[in-house]
C-alpha cells in the first residue's frame, strides 16, 4: 500500500476518537433521567392524555399533531382513544407534570443573568419539567424559546 | 487491492445512499405505526368558540378622541400578547397603533382638509384582507388565510424570510430582529412570546375567539372597535357598512381589507 | 479532476489561504448574528430587506449571464466562444452558490429553511425561486464537469449532455425572471410594481455578467498559460458587442421607468426615484450611489461604443465601470429604494452595520474560493492538453 504506514496509523487514531465515548463510559452505572418520578408526577387514578406507554413512545408526534390542529385548523379540543376530552394547550400537560414550585415567571430566560436574551434553540436551557428526560437523551426541544408557562417543574 | 480511487468513491457513495435511504424508509414505516395508533383520536373546535364566515372590524372614529382611548386599546393587545417594547424604531414590534389621515390612506394629502380631520388618529392593524398579498408571498404557508377570513400566523413554520413584510401594502407586519423576551414588561404565560427570527402581526385574537371571547382591543375600546361577521346580515358590522359611509385603506390595490373606518360617526353621518 | 486544485504555485496557495481567512472572519460575524438575531444588521421594520437580498438579486443576474456564452456556442455553433464557455459555466456555479449563501444568512430561522420544500406553497414566487436556483446549480455542475472531463480525456462529450445544455438556455432566463417576479408582483411597492422588471433584470445581467467574465479571462491570461481568447479569435470583442447592446437596452429600460414615473406625476411612483436621485424629506444616503452608477454606466457604454473598446487599458476600465454601475443599481439601490417611502409615506433609511458587511464580504469570499478552485481545475486541464 502506498504510504501504508501513515494510512493505517491515521485510521487507528480516527477509530480511537470515534469510539472514545464508549470506552470512557464502559462499566459506569447508567444514571438515568434525573428526578424522573418527581417530575412526572402520578396523581392517583389519573392517566395522561393517552396511556403512559403510548405517551412515552409518541408524545412528540402527539404534540406536533396538537400544534397543527390548534394553530392551523383552529381546533382546540382533543378526544383521546378512550373518549375523554382535553383542551389542546400546554397547560393541560403542566397541570400534572409539575413539581408545584413557582417557577421563574419570566419563563425560560432571566434577563438579570442574560441581558442579551439568547433564545435560539441551539443554546436554550429551560426550567420546565421536560428537560429532566430531554437532557438525559440529549434532545433539545425548541418549544420554550417561545412558550412560557408558569409553575413548570425545575430539574 | 487493485481498486482505484474513483471506484472506491463510487462504492462509498452507493453504500451511504443505501444506508440513508434505508433509514428514511424505516422512519416513515414507524411514522405510519404512530398514525395508526392515534387515528382513533379526534380533533374538534370548542363548543364555546365564536364562528363566522368573514370576520371584519369597524373602527368608529367618533369614539377615538383622546390619547386615553387609544392607550387602553393598545395596552390590552400588548399585555395579553407579550408584545415587547424594544425601544427603538428600527426593531420595533407593533400589532395595533395609530397614525393620521394623510399617512394612513393612499392619496391622503390634501392641504385643504380641516385641521381636526388632519389630526384625527386612526387605529391601524392588519387588515385581514380577502386577497392577502402576504399569504400569496409566503413560501412555507406560515401565514395563511383561515376559512373564517382571518389571516393567521403559524410561528412554528415561519423561516423569517420576510417576503410577507415586503408584500404587505399596509406595513402591518413586524419582525423579531432580536430576542423579544428581555423587552416584555410582564410575560403573560397563556400566550407564547415568539422568538427571534419570526414575523408577527395582529391575528384578530384567534385564541380568544376560540374560547368565545371578543378580541382584546374590541373589549377595551368601549364601542370604538366593532367586530363581527360581515357575512351575517344581522351583525352590527354588516349594518354599519351597508348603511353608513366607511372607508378602507388602499382599496385600489384589490386586497379587499376587512377593516373599515366609520368616519361619518353616529351623529355626523 | 478536483485533485488539480490541490497543486499549485505559492501565489495560488497564498490566495487560497487569504480567502479562507476572510471566510473565517465572515463565519465569526455570522455566529454573532445567529445568536443575537438579524437586528445586528441595519435592517428595520420598514426596510426589511437589505444588503443580503440585494447581493442575491445581483448575483442571480451574474449567474444567468452564462447563457450569453452557451447560446451562441452550443445553439448557433459560434465557435469563437469555445474556450470561454467553461469559464462562464463555472462563474455561474460560483454565483449561484453565493446566492444560496446570501439567502441562508438573511433568513431569521435558518434551521427551518427546509420548510420551503416540506410545505411547498405553489402560489409563492419564492418557492419557485428556490427550485429554479438549485436546478440551475445542478445543471451547470453537470454540464461543466462533464464537458471538462471529456476534454481532459480527449473525447467528445457524451450525447446525453446536449439536451441538458439546451435546457440550460431557457432555465438561465427563468432564474432571473423568477427573481424579478419576487419584486414585480408586490402590490404595495410601487418602485418594483413594473412590468419591465424582468426585462430590466435580464438586460442588466447580460451586461454585468459577461463584463465580469472578460475581466476574469484577462486575469486568467496573466496568472496562467491558458488564454481563453487566443490572438486572432476575437471572442472577447464578440462578447463586448453583447455587453454593449445589453447595457444600452438596460439604460433604455431605466429611462422608460423614469419617464413613466415622472410624466404621470403620480406621487407614489415618483417618490422612490426622487429618494435615489435627489433625496426624499432630507434623506439622501443613496444619492451619491445612484449618480455614481449613472455616470459609470454612461462612461462604460461610451468606452465600449468607440474604438476605445479595443484598447488594452480602456477596455478593462469600461468593463469595471459597467459591472460597478450594475452592482450599485441592483446590489444597493433597487432593494433599499423599494422600501422608501414606507406604506405610510415616511422615510426610514438603511445603513448596513459592520457585522453585516463582514458577512457580505465573507460570502463573496466563499464564492471567490469556489471560483478559484473551479478555474484552477479548468486551467490545469487546458494547460495539460495544450502540452
Amino acid at each position: 500500500m502506498y504510504k501504508g504506514g501513515r494510512i493505517i496509523a491515521s485510521l487507528i487514531i480516527f477509530v480511537a476518537f470515534l469510539t472514545f465515548p464508549f470506552f470512557y463510559n464502559m462499566g459506569k452505572a447508567n444514571a438515568g433521567p434525573v428526578n424522573l418520578t418527581a417530575n412526572i408526577q402520578k396523581i392517583a387514578n389519573t392517566q395522561c392524555v393517552e396511556p403512559a406507554e403510548f405517551m412515552r413512545a409518541n408524545h412528540m408526534q402527539l404534540l406536533n399533531q396538537w400544534r397543527n390542529a390548534y394553530v392551523r385548523d383552529g381546533q382546540t379540543v382533543y378526544t383521546n382513544s378512550q373518549g375523554e376530552k382535553f383542551n389542546i394547550d400546554l397547560s393541560t400537560c403542566i397541570k400534572c407534570h409539575s413539581t408545584g414550585t413557582e417557577s421563574n415567571p419570566v419563563g425560560t430566560i432571566n434577563p438579570a443573568t442574560n441581558p442579551v436574551g439568547v433564545s435560539n434553540p441551539a443554546l436554550n436551557t429551560s426550567d420546565q419539567f421536560c428537560i429532566s428526560c430531554h437532557n438525559y437523551v440529549s434532545v433539545k426541544p425548541t418549544c420554550w424559546s417561545c412558550h412560557s408557562e408558569t409553575g413548570g417543574a425545575t430539574k | 487491492m487493485s481498486i482505484n480511487r474513483r471506484q472506491f468513491l463510487r462504492r462509498v457513495g452507493l453504500v451511504s445512499a443505501l444506508g440513508l435511504g434505508g433509514s428514511f424508509v424505516i422512519t416513515s414505516l414507524r411514522g405510519k405505526k404512530v398514525e395508526a395508533a392515534s387515528s382513533v383520536a379526534e380533533y374538534e373546535t370548542s363548543k364555546d368558540a365564536l364562528v363566522a364566515k368573514h370576520w371584519a372590524m369597524v373602527v368608529d372614529m367618533s369614539k377615538f378622541k383622546t390619547e386615553e382611548d387609544f392607550k387602553k386599546v393598545v395596552d390590552s393587545c400588548v399585555s395579553i400578547h407579550n408584545i415587547p417594547d424594544i425601544g427603538n424604531l428600527k426593531d420595533e414590534i407593533k400589532w395595533i397603533w395609530e397614525d393620521d389621515y394623510e399617512h394612513t390612506f393612499s392619496g391622503g394629502e390634501n392641504e385643504y382638509l380641516t385641521e381636526s380631520f388632519k389630526k384625527l388618529p386612526f387605529a391601524v392593524i392588519c387588515n385581514h384582507c380577502e386577497n392577502p398579498p402576504c399569504v400569496k408571498a409566503c413560501p412555507t404557508g406560515a401565514t395563511f388565510k383561515r376559512p373564517d377570513g382571518i389571516v393567521d400566523m403559524d410561528y412554528h413554520r415561519c423561516i423569517g424570510c420576510r417576503f410577507c413584510m415586503g408584500a404587505c401594502p399596509y406595513g402591518a407586519r413586524s419582525f423579531n430582529w432580536r430576542d423579544p423576551r428581555p423587552f416584555i414588561k410582564k410575560i403573560d404565560p397563556d400566550f407564547p412570546t415568539r422568538t427571534q427570527g419570526v414575523v408577527e402581526k395582529c391575528t384578530f385574537c384567534v385564541e380568544r375567539l376560540a374560547d368565545g371571547v371578543m378580541p382584546a382591543c374590541v373589549e377595551a375600546s368601549n364601542g370604538g372597535l366593532i367586530f363581527g361577521d360581515l357575512d351575517d346580515p344581522n351583525s352590527e358590522v354588516r349594518k354599519i357598512i351597508s348603511t353608513k359611509y366607511t372607508i378602507r385603506r388602499k382599496v385600489e390595490l384589490g386586497t379587499q381589507p376587512s377593516v373599515y373606518y366609520l368616519i361619518g360617526g353616529g351623529n355626523n353621518a | 479532476m478536483l485533485e488539480k486544485a490541490l497543486t499549485g504555485s505559492k501565489r495560488y496557495w497564498a490566495w487560497i489561504f487569504f480567502l479562507l481567512a476572510v471566510i473565517a472572519v465572515g463565519l465569526v460575524a455570522y455566529f454573532r448574528q445567529y445568536n443575537y438575531g438579524l437586528g445586528l444588521t441595519g435592517m428595520s421594520r420598514d426596510v426589511s430587506w437589505g444588503l443580503y437580498i440585494a447581493q442575491f438579486t445581483f448575483l442571480v443576474g451574474v449567474a444567468a449571464s452564462a447563457v450569453m456564452l452557451v447560446t451562441p456556442y452550443y445553439l448557433h455553433d459560434f465557435k469563437k466562444f469555445g474556450k470561454m464557455v467553461i469559464l462562464g459555466e463555472f462563474l455561474a456555479i460560483s454565483s449561484v452558490i453565493m446566492c444560496i449563501f446570501f439567502i441562508f444568512v438573511d433568513v431569521g430561522q435558518p434551521m427551518r429553511i427546509l420548510n420551503v420544500l416540506l410545505y411547498p406553497q405553489l402560489h409563492s414566487v419564492m418557492f419557485y425561486d428556490m427550485c429554479v436556483l438549485f436546478g440551475y446549480l445542478f445543471i451547470n455542475i453537470v454540464v461543466g464537469w462533464t464537458t471538462l472531463g471529456a476534454e481532459r480525456k480527449g473525447t467528445p462529450p457524451p450525447k446525453w449532455i446536449k439536451p441538458i445544455i439546451y435546457i440550460s438556455i431557457p432555465w438561465a432566463f427563468s432564474i432571473h425572471t423568477v427573481t424579478a417576479f419576487l419584486y414585480a408582483g408586490l402590490p404595495g411597492r410601487p418602485f418594483w410594481l413594473s412590468a419591465i422588471m424582468a426585462a430590466r433584470f435580464l438586460a442588466a445581467a447580460f451586461a454585468a455578467g459577461p463584463a465580469f467574465l472578460i475581466l476574469l479571462v484577462l486575469i486568467v491570461r496573466k496568472v496562467s498559460k491558458f488564454d481563453a481568447d487566443p490572438p486572432g479569435v476575437g471572442a472577447i470583442q464578440s462578447l463586448v458587442k453583447i455587453i454593449r447592446y445589453a447595457m444600452i437596452a438596460n439604460i433604455f429600460f431605466y429611462i422608460c421607468e423614469v419617464f413613466t414615473a415622472f410624466y404621470s406625476n403620480i406621487p407614489e411612483e415618483m417618490a422612490p426615484f426622487k429618494y435615489a436621485f435627489v433625496g426624499l424629506d432630507g434623506h439622501t444616503s443613496l444619492v451619491p450611489f445612484m449618480w455614481a452608477a449613472t455616470i459609470l454606466a454612461f462612461i462604460g457604454i461610451g468606452l465600449l461604443i468607440f474604438p476605445t473598446r479595443k484598447n488594452k487599458v480602456l477596455l478593462p476600465l469600461a468593463l469595471v465601470a459597467i459591472y460597478i454601475a450594475n452592482w450599485i443599481d441592483k446590489g444597493v439601490v433597487l432593494i433599499i429604494a423599494g422600501f422608501v417611502p414606507n406604506p405610510f409615506g415616511r422615510v426610514t433609511e438603511y445603513f448596513p452595520t459592520s457585522n453585516e458587511l463582514a458577512i457580505v464580504v465573507g460570502v463573496y469570499a466563499i464564492g471567490t474560493l469556489v471560483l478559484t478552485v473551479l478555474y484552477k481545475v479548468a486551467i490545469s486541464v487546458r494547460e495539460q492538453n495544450q502540452i
